[in-house]
C-alpha cells in the first residue's frame, strides 16, 4: 500500500518534472571571479537548489558586452529558454533587440533602465551600501584622500560616487575623493595598478566599483583599507577589509522564476535596497573603532527604517548649481540616469 | 599635481615586465621565421602553473620555473603541430589561446582566493643607496632584473654569437639554411620552446607579485600587446624595451594621473600607445618593405621541399 502510495507521488512529480522552466543566465566575467558575476551564478545556484528538477539552468559565462551578447541570448531563446537573465549593464541593448524577436520568451536585465513588455529590469540600490562605506571610508582615512576605482560612467556607478563621498564628507569635511576610470569591469592587473597609483598618491582607503578581488589583494601588499565589493570576500579580514556590499540575487530569482511557473510574471522595474535584502552590508571588520562601527550601523538603520534616504538635500551639482533643496529627496527618475557628479568631488566624468 | 618620476619608474618598471618577458620570447620565435600567435595562451597557462607552483612549494623562485615550465609544455604542443605535423602557424597559434584559456581555468578552479608567498625585493647594495636613483631603479623584485638581463642577453646572442646567427639564417630563409645542412625544425622547436617559457614567465609575473592572486583571464589581453610590441619594435631588443616601457608607462601614468586629481582626457592617454603603433607601422612600410620582418616568418618547413 505504501509502495504504491509512493509510486503514485513518484508518477505524479515526474509528470510536474516533465516541463521544467529553462532559465537562461548571461554572465559578463567569469563564474569564479570572487565578485559579481560568481554571485549571479551562486544565486542561480540557489534557485536550482530551491526549485529542483522544476526549472533547467542555461549558463553562459565571460559574455562580452556587445554583439556576443546578442548571439548568446538568441541562442539560449532558440533552445527554449523560458526567461533569461542577463547580468550586466551592458546588455541593455541586445536584450531590448532580442526580446523584440522573442515575445513569449521572458527577459530579465539587471542594473539598467529600459524595460517592454517581455523585458524587465532589476537592480539593487547598492548606493543605500555606499552609504555606510562612505561613512566607513570617511572616518578610517588618516590622509582625507579616498579613492574609488570607477568601471564605466554609467548611473549605478555616479551614484555610488556620489553616495561615498556625500556619505564620507558627512563624518570628514576635510574628505578628498579620488575617481580612476578603469574602463573595463574585470582587469585584475589593471585593477592592481590602479589601487597602486592610488596609494602612491595618498590615499589609504579605496573602494572598488569593479569586479575582482585584486585591489584587496594589492593593499594587503601595500598598505591601506578597502571593502569587499558584490562579494563578502572576506578572506581579506579583517585587513584590509573593513566591511562589503554584498548582492543578494537569489530571493529575486526565486520570485520570478515562481512568477514565470505560476503564469503570473509581469514586466516590472525592480529597484531594491538593504531593507529588502538585496543589498546586504558584511560583517564590520575588528580593524574598525567602535565608534565608526556605531557610526556605520546608525547610518544602516536609519536607512533601513526609512527615516533617511542618502540622496537628501540640501545637494547641488558639481558646478554650484543647486539640485536638492534642504530637506528635499532625490526622485527614482533623476537616479536611475544620475549622470552628473555633486559638488565637492573633482574631475570630469568621461564620455 | 605630485606625480614624481620616482613614484613612477618603479610602477612603469614592474607593469611593463610581463609584456616585456613575453615580448622577448616571441621575438626569438619570430626571428628563426616562426609565428606563434598563442602567447596570450602561454602567459595565461604560465600565471596558473606558477601560481600553483608557488602554492604548493612556498617559493616564488619555484613557482616562477612552474610558470616557466607550464609555457613551455604549452609552446611544445605548438611546436609538435606546426613543425612537426606541419599545421597552419596562425590558426594553431589562435587555438592554442582559446584551448589556454579554458584549461587555465580548469586547472585554477581550487586556486581561487589563495595568496601566493611573497615575491621578495632584491635591494641591489650600494645602487639602491644613491638618492633618487637608488629607489627608482635598484629596489625592484628578481623578475624585472632578470627581465633586463635576458633581453641583453637575447641582444647579445642574436648579434654576435653563431648559434644566434644560425637561428636568424634559419628565419631569413629556410630552404637557404637546410641546403648548408642547419636542422631547420630542431633550431625552430628550441626557438618555440624559449618563447613558450618566457610567456610563461611573463604570466607568472601577473599572478605572484602584480596582481598578487589567480582569477580566470587575468591576463586580459597582454599576451596581444606583446605581439604587437615585436612588430613595433622591428624584431630588435632594445626597440621592444623601449616599446613595452612605453605601453606599460602610459597605463601607469594615466591611471596616477588621474588618482593624482589631474584632469586628463583618460580615452586619449589609454589609445596613445595603440596610435604610436600606427605611426611606427606606417613609418616602417614607408621605409621599405615591413623592414626587418624576418623572410621565412610563417612559411611552414617541410626537407623535401
Amino acid at each position: 500500500m505504501a509502495t504504491s502510495l509512493a509510486l503514485a507521488m513518484g508518477a505524479a512529480t515526474a509528470a510536474l518534472a516533465a516541463d521544467p522552466v529553462k532559465v537562461g543566465f548571461v554572465y559578463v566575467g567569469p563564474v569564479n571571479d570572487g565578485g559579481w558575476s560568481q554571485h549571479h551564478h551562486e544565486a542561480a545556484v540557489k534557485l536550482k537548489e530551491h526549485f529542483g528538477d522544476q526549472v533547467e539552468l542555461i549558463e553562459q559565462e565571460s559574455v562580452p558586452e556587445g554583439p556576443d551578447a546578442e548571439r548568446v541570448m538568441t541562442q539560449m531563446a532558440l533552445t527554449g529558454a523560458d526567461i533569461i537573465f542577463a547580468t550586466s549593464f551592458g546588455y541593455m541593448d541586445q536584450v531590448e533587440s532580442v526580446a523584440a524577436k522573442f515575445p513569449n520568451v521572458k527577459f530579465e536585465h539587471a542594473t539598467g533602465f529600459k524595460s517592454g513588455p517581455n523585458f524587465a529590469n532589476y537592480s539593487a540600490r547598492f548606493y543605500e551600501g555606499r552609504a555606510v562605506m562612505g561613512t566607513i571610508a570617511g572616518m578610517m582615512t588618516e590622509t582625507n584622500k579616498i579613492g574609488y576605482l570607477a568601471s564605466f560612467p554609467i548611473p549605478e556607478v555616479i551614484r555610488g560616487i556620489n553616495s561615498t563621498y556625500i556619505h564620507a564628507k558627512k563624518v570628514n569635511p576635510d574628505v578628498e575623493i579620488r575617481v580612476v576610470w578603469l574602463n573595463t569591469w574585470y582587469d585584475p592587473a589593471k585593477e592592481a595598478d590602479a589601487t597602486q597609483a592610488l596609494r602612491e598618491q595618498g590615499v589609504d582607503v579605496i573602494l572598488a566599483h569593479t569586479d575582482s578581488t585584486a585591489p584587496l589583494a594589492t593593499m594587503e601588499k601595500v598598505g591601506g583599507y578597502g571593502f569587499g565589493q558584490a562579494a563578502d570576500m572576506a578572506q581579506y579580514a579583517p585587513k584590509p577589509r573593513l566591511s562589503s556590499i554584498i548582492d543578494e540575487w537569489a530571493p529575486y530569482y526565486e520570485e520570478r522564476v515562481q512568477a514565470v511557473m505560476d503564469g503570473t510574471w509581469e514586466t516590472a522595474m525592480t529597484w531594491s535596497g538593504i531593507k529588502d535584502g538585496m543589498v546586504g552590508i558584511g560583517e564590520f571588520s575588528d580593524a574598525m573603532p567602535e565608534e565608526v562601527k556605531a557610526k556605520a550601523t546608525e547610518v544602516m538603520n536609519s536607512i533601513v527604517d526609512g527615516s533617511y534616504h542618502p540622496f537628501t538635500g540640501p545637494l547641488n551639482k558639481q558646478d554650484g548649481t543647486p539640485w536638492l533643496a534642504d530637506g528635499e529627496v532625490a526622485d527614482d527618475g533623476t537616479l536611475a540616469g544620475m549622470s552628473f557628479y555633486v559638488e565637492g568631488v573633482t574631475g570630469d566624468i568621461p564620455n | 599635481m605630485d606625480i614624481s618620476l620616482i613614484n613612477l619608474i618603479p610602477l612603469l618598471m614592474a607593469a611593463s615586465t610581463p609584456i616585456l618577458l613575453a615580448g622577448l620570447g616571441e621575438l626569438v620565435v619570430e626571428k628563426s621565421g616562426v609565428l606563434n600567435l598563442g602567447v596570450e595562451g602561454m602567459m595565461i597557462t604560465g600565471a596558473i602553473t606558477g601560481f600553483m607552483a608557488a602554492v604548493a612549494t612556498g617559493s616564488p623562485t619555484l613557482g616562477f620555473l612552474g610558470g616557466a615550465a607550464g609555457g613551455a609544455v604549452l609552446a611544445l604542443v605548438f611546436g609538435v603541430l606546426t613543425q612537426g605535423l606541419m599545421s597552419n602557424q596562425v590558426a594553431t597559434g589562435l587555438a592554442l589561446t582559446l584551448f589556454s584559456l579554458g584549461l587555465s581555468a580548469l586547472l585554477g578552479q581550487s586556486f581561487v582566493g589563495l595568496k601566493p608567498p611573497v615575491t621578495p625585493e632584491l635591494h641591489i647594495p650600494v645602487l639602491s643607496d644613491i638618492p633618487v636613483l637608488g629607489p627608482m631603479l635598484f629596489e625592484h623584485d628578481g623578475m624585472v632584473y632578470f627581465s633586463l638581463v635576458a633581453l641583453a642577453a637575447v641582444w647579445a646572442f642574436l648579434r654576435y654569437s653563431r648559434p644566434g646567427l644560425i637561428l636568424r639564417a634559419v628565419g631569413e630563409n629556410h630552404a637557404a639554411a637546410h641546403a648548408l645542412g642547419y636542422k631547420v625544425t630542431r633550431i625552430r622547436i628550441f626557438a618555440i620552446l624559449f618563447g613558450g617559457a618566457m610567456a610563461g614567465l611573463g604570466g607568472a609575473y601577473l599572478s605572484l607579485v602584480r596582481v598578487p592572486q589567480w582569477t580566470e583571464g587575468m591576463t586580459a589581453g597582454a599576451g596581444w600587446i606583446a605581439l604587437a610590441l615585436v612588430v613595433f619594435a622591428a624584431w630588435r631588443p632594445f626597440p621592444l624595451l623601449i616599446g613595452a616601457y612605453l605601453f606599460g608607462g602610459i597605463t601607469v601614468l594615466q591611471l596616477n594621473m588621474q588618482a593624482a586629481g589631474v584632469n586628463v582626457p583618460v580615452e586619449l592617454l589609454s589609445m596613445s600607445p595603440y596610435l604610436v603603433t600606427i605611426l611606427v607601422l606606417v613609418v616602417m612600410s614607408a621605409a621599405g618593405a615591413a623592414a626587418g620582418a624576418p623572410g621565412s616568418l610563417g612559411r611552414a618547413f617541410h626537407a623535401s621541399r
